[in-house]
């Protein structure tokens, strides 16, 4: 089974974010630029003259598609390293995939999403040891 | 017996013209900037058009209407029309060591850049047909006329003993109350105070700033029509204004909250646009009393257009018209003749009389500029209309008028 983990971070979390996935071999994923707002409501900027409200805030979202054995690892890596305490922190949310296929090799499924190197391969390296 | 050319004077009025063309093009950024990402190319256009537009008209009449010979101190005739008999010779009226033909050229600039100021009041909904209609009538019975009454032989302000050294009623009152007057007559822009309208590319207008001090130079320094100590008191307090209202209105920012970099290119700005009218008549220190004075005129007069709800939108009233009013009446209280013996006294240097003449001057050129170019908008609203349709300003002027996208 597929998952999808779509994060809504902090910019200002991204590295740590980064970070965190490589260290447990989340090696792919895509990230953009949105915009918007939740409880937090949105920041004073400095105009002209005086300052004005912006509602609508920069925040990063961060796509992985990753086999669900792999799912709850990962959303704890997220929650650790996007984490502040402050309200903004973000949402993460988790989709079921339909399917997956690589362009290159036609794999599909959770072949699709593997790499060398990645969680999977650390698994199994760890379970022969 | 005619009068000789001087190199010196004509090498630095034809930097003079360069540095004052580069103006323009600065302004279409510093505006650019503060536009909407969708309104960009539309914003520019409306300055880089005054290169086009009045690169033609001034060399057919406008020139002419300004500086051609007087008739009633109101208007130049039509002696000058195609630019004949402005030569390599000088005009002993206007720049007596340089080539009529240069002066020409050097104020046409002038005339490029103040209607290039007004377009900040309309950005991001006019009609650009209109815009052009509009614009030519503009400088026909605005700018020529004014220009006219203020630096033509026999206008009648002139007349009067206006001191104005570089365009502070002719540029930047008459461009700052226009605005106003336009901003009236067109309306606000879809959604203003709903929705923010944040500025889509500050790094532009703080581009555009720097440009236009450079550009300032030639603007200020070179009305001093030579190579001479007149210019280079110029430079210096158009230097020294510009720095003072940078450094006032960052401190105001500061107070309020955060020091803004667009609002330290918006005071200087306005510094230079205050020390306009002054600049070859007034000291350096007497400059940075117009600089600190006009930065929180113009901080506080952009508060005072927003409270209600006008949308002049990029403050050509607050930065130019009100910063030059301010600099124009600081011209009656501090020009001395021990800067520019072909000035005068202003009321601090025992001449309250100077103080009286400038304040007509004031008063007459807002009245006039605000007056003409209501009546003017309204009538183009009416006939052929201002503004573009609601779906157009929705979908942003770059692409439901020029059918370009700035950022592809």
């Amino acid at each position: 089974m597929l998952k999808k983990i779509e994060a809504i971070i902090r910019e200002d979390k991204v590295n740590d974010v980064k970070e965190a996935l490589k260290e447990i071999g989340i090696l792919g994923l895509s990230m953009f630029e949105i915009r918007g707002h939740g409880r937090q409501g949105g920041i004073t900027l400095a105009g002209r003259s005086g300052t004005y409200q912006v509602d609508m805030l920069t925040k990063i979202q961060v796509n992985i598609i990753l086999s669900e054995h792999n799912l709850e690892e990962t959303i704890e890596a997220i929650l650790r390293s996007a984490y502040t305490g402050e309200t903004g922190d973000g949402l993460i949310f988790v989709y079921p995939v339909e399917e997956v296929i690589r362009i290159r090799t036609r794999e599909r499924g959770h072949e699709a999403v593997m790499y060398p190197g990645d969680i999977d391969e650390r698994k199994g390296l760890a379970a022969k040891a | 017996m005619g009068e000789a050319i001087n190199t010196g004077d004509t090498a630095w009025i034809l930097v003079s013209c360069a540095l004052v063309l580069m103006m323009t093009p600065a302004l279409g950024f510093f505006y650019g900037g503060m536009a909407r990402r969708k309104n960009i190319l539309s914003t520019l256009t409306l300055s880089y058009a005054f290169l086009a537009l009045i690169g033609v008209q001034w060399v057919v009449y406008g020139y002419s209407l300004a500086f051609g010979e007087d008739i009633g101190g109101f208007i130049g005739g039509l002696n000058y029309l195609g630019l004949s008999g402005v030569g390599a010779a000088p005009n002993p009226d206007y720049g007596k060591t340089i080539p009529h033909s240069l002066f020409a050229a050097f104020q046409m600039m002038f005339a490029v850049i103040t209607p290039a100021l007004i377009t900040g009041a309309f950005v991001e909904r006019v009609r650009f047909k209109s815009f052009l209609l509009f614009s030519l009538i503009w400088v026909t019975v605005v700018y020529d006329p004014l220009c006219h009454w203020v630096w033509g032989k026999g206008g009648w302000l002139a007349a009067l003993g206006v001191l104005d050294f570089a365009g502070g009623t002719v540029v930047h009152i008459a461009a700052g109350f226009s605005a106003l007057a336009f901003a009236f007559a067109i309306g606000p822009r879809k959604g203003y105070g709903k929705t923010p309208m944040e500025p889509h590319n500050i790094t532009f207008t703080v581009l555009g700033a720097g440009l236009l001090w450079v550009g300032w130079f030639g603007f200020n320094a070179g009305s001093a029509l030579g190579a001479n100590g007149v210019a280079v008191n110029a430079l210096l307090t158009t230097n020294t204004s510009a720095a003072t209202a940078g450094l006032v209105w960052m401190l105001l920012s500061w107070l309020d909250g955060r020091p803004s970099t667009l609002g330290l290119a918006t005071g200087m700005v306005v510094g230079l646009a205050a020390v306009t009218p002054a600049s070859g008549f007034v000291t350096p220190v007497a400059a940075m009393v117009i600089g600190a004075v006009a930065a929180p005129l113009g901080y506080y007069g952009i508060r005072f257009r927003i409270k209600r709800h006008w949308d002049e939108s990029m403050d050509v009233w607050a930065c130019h018209g009100l910063a030059s009013t301010w600099g124009t009446i600081a011209t009656g209280l501090l020009a001395t003749i021990a800067v520019n013996p072909n000035g005068g006294n202003g009321l601090f240097y025992g001449n309250p009389s100077q103080l009286g003449v400038q304040l007509l001057a004031t008063v007459v050129t807002m009245a006039f500029a605000f007056g003409v170019t209501f009546i003017l908008a309204k009538v183009l609203d009416w006939s052929i209309g201002l503004r573009v349709s609601h779906a157009e300003e929705e979908v942003g002027l770059d692409i439901s008028t020029h059918g370009e996208r700035a950022y592809s």
